[in-house]
């Protein structure tokens, strides 16, 4: 019975994300068979014939369930703009978005949290005001202003670190995972590790300071949250020192909101960061879409759409299991249940 | 360890090898087989790079000069072409293929029999080959035959006079017919030639990485002599912006689309120089000459005059263009310097709306571009300024636009009153811009914005494109540019100069008035 409905729940799930990925593109107006012919024009017998070759000529109801049982078994199609399968485009261009994002939130996450903690320890200090409105200040900036300060003065000013791409043009890296980290370091490519490194620094700072916002928000909240419970207070009323309080009664039971947080924006982080992916012509997914949405290049938007959409909810299940891990409330919960 | 990374960190940056040359690109090539690209960010990385075609443009101008082919005849009905090619020329190898023989007619008849026949067993299945039937080459061209290894015969089925200039064409590139066939046999198949090309031209591919950089390697044994850049690499960087930032780093050794607010800022640097030409190319607002009150002469005339060209030229393009007033720009063959422009004068204007019907002029919309591209760097901006223009001879303009798709779909149906668009040239040749952008079959394609067909303009622009004679054709397109000037259909802005913004040491570089970047015969001073 658990297998039948674990069953229905996919299954669900997956025709609301076929359906959503196959009409979102196709509610909005432009023609891709004109975008293909541009500012020429073309007979009415060229645009059906280019109409035709993109499949797009079949009656709508007829397109879908081709679109949804090959999504089935993992086939998306070829790009009607490169014509290369929509698969082998992602396995190079996903490596790239996961890797900026883990770089990203993995500073974020970590200076959110301690500047949370500061804040919340200090409350009302100095350090917390500094704290919070520095953290609001990154997050209000437009992407694209704050990227260019960033550019123009760490790169042409300083020359500290190259002012766009993902590694010097000088190395080739033979293709094995998809992730610079990992395939410079497999073949054996130290300089273009470092190199790699580099690169990642301004795309990432800049992307990181998004998340960092709300995280150490969130961090904070929850800190004072807890904070306030009345174990907290028997805690310090027995005289227990403060430290020992902070990290084994406060964080512990903060952090469930914190992960939920971080969750949060890694599902952002994970579907491609659009304006710091242009900025820094960092080749993720972000670019690739939004490109492919310009073009109207339906089976890539499709495919796009179908990603995000599963990368939120296996992000959200994630998140959700190891909320019920650290959170000794929900443990319980789960085990009287 | 740590600390070793971080000093590592910290090194300079840009040891760049010094045979690397950098050229920062403004997008991904959609494919690397020329034959089924149709934009320009493709054929610069696939057919400028890797290939050659029978004939080639003299570098910086639209002239026609032998490449493959040595030399051709034409026959006295002038429907039968005879290309005499050159011998001794090699193409790429890759580590799928060596080539076991070379260049030959049998490519030749290769590639063009397979963009005319669908069913030409080395045909790309459901590849359209778009630019090809763009150009109508495939309702011009009855047969390719080859006579001898190195003899190919063209029949026509009716003169053209541009057909010559198709040839030097991107999509007319000679691809190899023995790696094709080999692609068919080792089971890989056709879709190959566009990840994996070979050429016979001045670079060979050698890696691409979506979104981030193209390589190439100097063809040693390229029949014009091996070029004298090592290692030729596309670095993709799509806001200009940032290109102009990389430029400023060092990091690139030329940039592709500047744009005019960043070029004085760039003339300042003493690292980077520009150079410019006039560009092939023109924009213009069309009247939709088949909707009201636009199908009146003296409204188009009346709109004409209240516009102030000269502002719109220093708002928008800031000297980087001039003025335009006939459909095909000044540096191409047969441009007619007697036509009139209209001149800027409210009153007149006014006094032409009242005669035309409208005392109190009228509401109407103005559509603007949605894309940057060099004839029109800013398509709001223009219609902006149109609209303050016009508001002061009482025509209230609504200022629409869409994204590019849909623009594109919904001004072929005929849907605008008046509309911004523009054209670059594909081939040196005016029928390439008047019968594309003005001919009535343009009309039903869907290109000819104005909607304006003109029978004797038409009838112009048909004997022009079957005369030969260069003298005879340049009356021809004269009398319809006066034709032209007369009737208004559009109301021509201006044509762009192209800005090459490129490192103080990049020696040999040629502007291509029709915007090709070409990087055979460039190379780097110390």
């Amino acid at each position: 019975m658990a297998i039948l409905k674990g069953l229905l729940k996919v299954t669900g799930y997956f025709l609301f994300i076929s359906l959503m990925s196959f009409s979102i593109i196709r509610l909005i107006p432009g023609d891709p068979a004109l975008h293909i012919i541009g500012e020429r024009g073309a007979s009415e017998e060229r645009v059906a014939e280019i109409r035709k070759n993109l499949g797009l000529d079949q009656p709508l109801p007829i397109q879908f369930l081709k679109f949804s049982a090959n999504a089935l078994v993992g086939n998306f199609g070829e790009s009607t703009v490169s014509k290369q399968p929509v698969l082998s485009e992602f396995k190079v261009l996903w490596p790239a978005t996961v890797e900026l994002a883990f770089v990203a939130l993995l500073w974020s996450s970590l200076v959110g949290l301690g500047l949370g903690m500061l804040a919340a320890v200090k409350r009302n200090s100095f350090w917390d005001y500094g704290a919070v409105s520095l953290s609001t200040l990154g997050f209000a900036m437009p992407i694209f202003w704050w990227g260019l300060i960033v550019i123009f003065f760490f790169s042409v000013k300083l020359g500290l670190f190259p002012v766009s791409g993902r590694i010097d043009v000088m190395f080739d890296i033979p293709y094995k995972t998809g992730f610079y980290f990992l395939d410079t370091l497999l073949s054996g490519q130290w300089d273009a590790f470092v190199s790699a490194c580099k690169y990642v620094v301004l795309p990432a700072f800049v992307l990181g300071t998004v998340p960092l916002a709300l995280i150490v928000r969130v961090s904070r909240a929850s800190i004072i949250d807890v904070a306030e419970e009345d174990y907290v207070r028997t805690a310090r009323s027995k005289g227990l020192p403060y430290k020992q309080i902070l990290f084994k009664h406060i964080f512990k039971n903060a952090l469930p909101q914190i992960l939920t947080s971080i969750g949060l924006a890694m599902g952002q982080l994970l579907t491609g960061a659009i304006l710091t992916e242009t900025l820094f012509s960092w080749p993720g997914m972000g670019r690739w879409i939004i490109k492919s949405i310009e073009a109207r290049d339906y089976p890539v938007v499709q495919a796009g759409v179908f990603y995000s959409m599963l990368i939120v909810i296996i992000v959200n299940w994630i998140t959700d299991e190891s909320v019920k891990i650290v959170s000794p409330k929900m443990r319980d919960q789960q085990r009287g249940g | 360890m740590k600390k070793v990374f971080l000093a590592a960190l910290l090194l300079p940056l840009f040891a760049q090898a010094a045979d690397n040359f950098i050229f920062c690109t403004e997008g991904s090539p959609s494919s690397f087989n020329p034959q089924i690209v149709t934009d320009g960010t493709s054929m610069n990385a696939s057919s400028q790079a890797i290939f050659n075609r029978l004939v080639e443009f003299k570098p910086g101008t639209t002239e026609v000069m032998p490449s493959l082919a040595e030399s051709w005849t034409l026959s006295k009905d002038r429907k039968t072409y005879t290309f005499k090619l050159r011998k001794g020329v090699k193409f790429h190898a890759n580590a799928a293929f060596t080539p076991t023989r070379e260049f030959n007619a049998n490519d030749v008849v290769y590639t063009f029999k397979t963009q005319l026949d669908p069913k030409h067993p080395l045909s790309i299945p459901a590849a359209s080959y778009d630019y090809f039937k763009a150009m109508e080459l495939d309702a011009l061209i009855s047969d390719v035959k080859k006579t001898d290894d190195y003899t190919v015969v063209f029949e026509l089925k009716r003169p053209e006079s541009p057909f010559l200039a198709n040839l030097g064409m991107d999509f007319a590139s000679v691809l190899s017919e023995e790696y094709a066939q080999s692609l068919i046999k080792s089971g890989k198949g056709l879709k190959t030639l566009e990840t994996a090309p070979i050429g016979t031209g001045p670079f060979v591919f050698k890696s691409y990485q979506k979104d981030s950089t193209i390589k190439y390697t100097a063809n040693p044994t390229y029949w014009k002599g091996k070029p004298k850049i090592e290692n030729l690499i596309f670095v993709i960087v799509a806001d200009s912006t940032v290109r102009t930032q990389k430029m400023k780093s060092g990091e690139c050794h030329i940039m592709s689309e500047v744009q005019p607010q960043d070029i004085e800022a760039l003339s300042k640097n003493p690292a980077v120089k520009i150079q410019n030409a006039a560009g092939l190319n023109v924009s213009y607002i069309a009247f939709n000459t088949e909707k009201k009150p636009f199908d009146n002469l003296k409204v188009r005339e009346a709109i004409s005059l209240a516009l102030n060209k000269k502002s719109y030229l220093d708002v928008i393009y800031k000297a980087q263009g001039m003025a335009a007033k006939n459909p095909i720009p000044p540096t191409m063959w047969s441009y007619n310097n007697k036509t009139a422009d209209s001149s800027y004068d409210v009153e007149k204007a006014k006094k032409l709306l009242a005669e035309a019907g409208h005392p109190n002029g009228f509401e109407t919309e103005l559509w603007t571009m949605p894309v940057a591209r060099p004839y029109l760097p800013n398509g709001k901006k223009l219609g902006e300024l149109v609209q303050a223009d016009l508001a002061k001879i009482g025509v209230k303009v609504k200022l629409v636009t869409f994204d590019w798709p849909t623009y594109l779909e919904k001004s072929k149906k005929g849907d605008h009153a008046m509309i911004q668009f523009g054209w670059t040239g594909d081939n040196g040749d005016p029928d390439n811009f008047m019968n594309v952008m003005l001919g009535c079959a343009a009309v039903k394609a869907g290109s000819n914005y104005a909607r304006w067909c003109h029978k004797e303009f038409d009838n112009l622009l048909q004997q022009a494109k079957e005369e030969s004679a260069v003298a005879k054709r340049t009356s021809l397109y004269m009398k319809a540019q006066e034709i032209f000037a007369k009737e208004k259909p559009w109301y021509p802005v201006a044509h762009s100069k192209q800005n090459k913004v490129m490192s103080a040491k990049v020696q040999g570089y040629k502007i291509s008035p029709l915007g090709n970047e070409n990087f055979e015969a460039v190379s780097l001073s110390k």
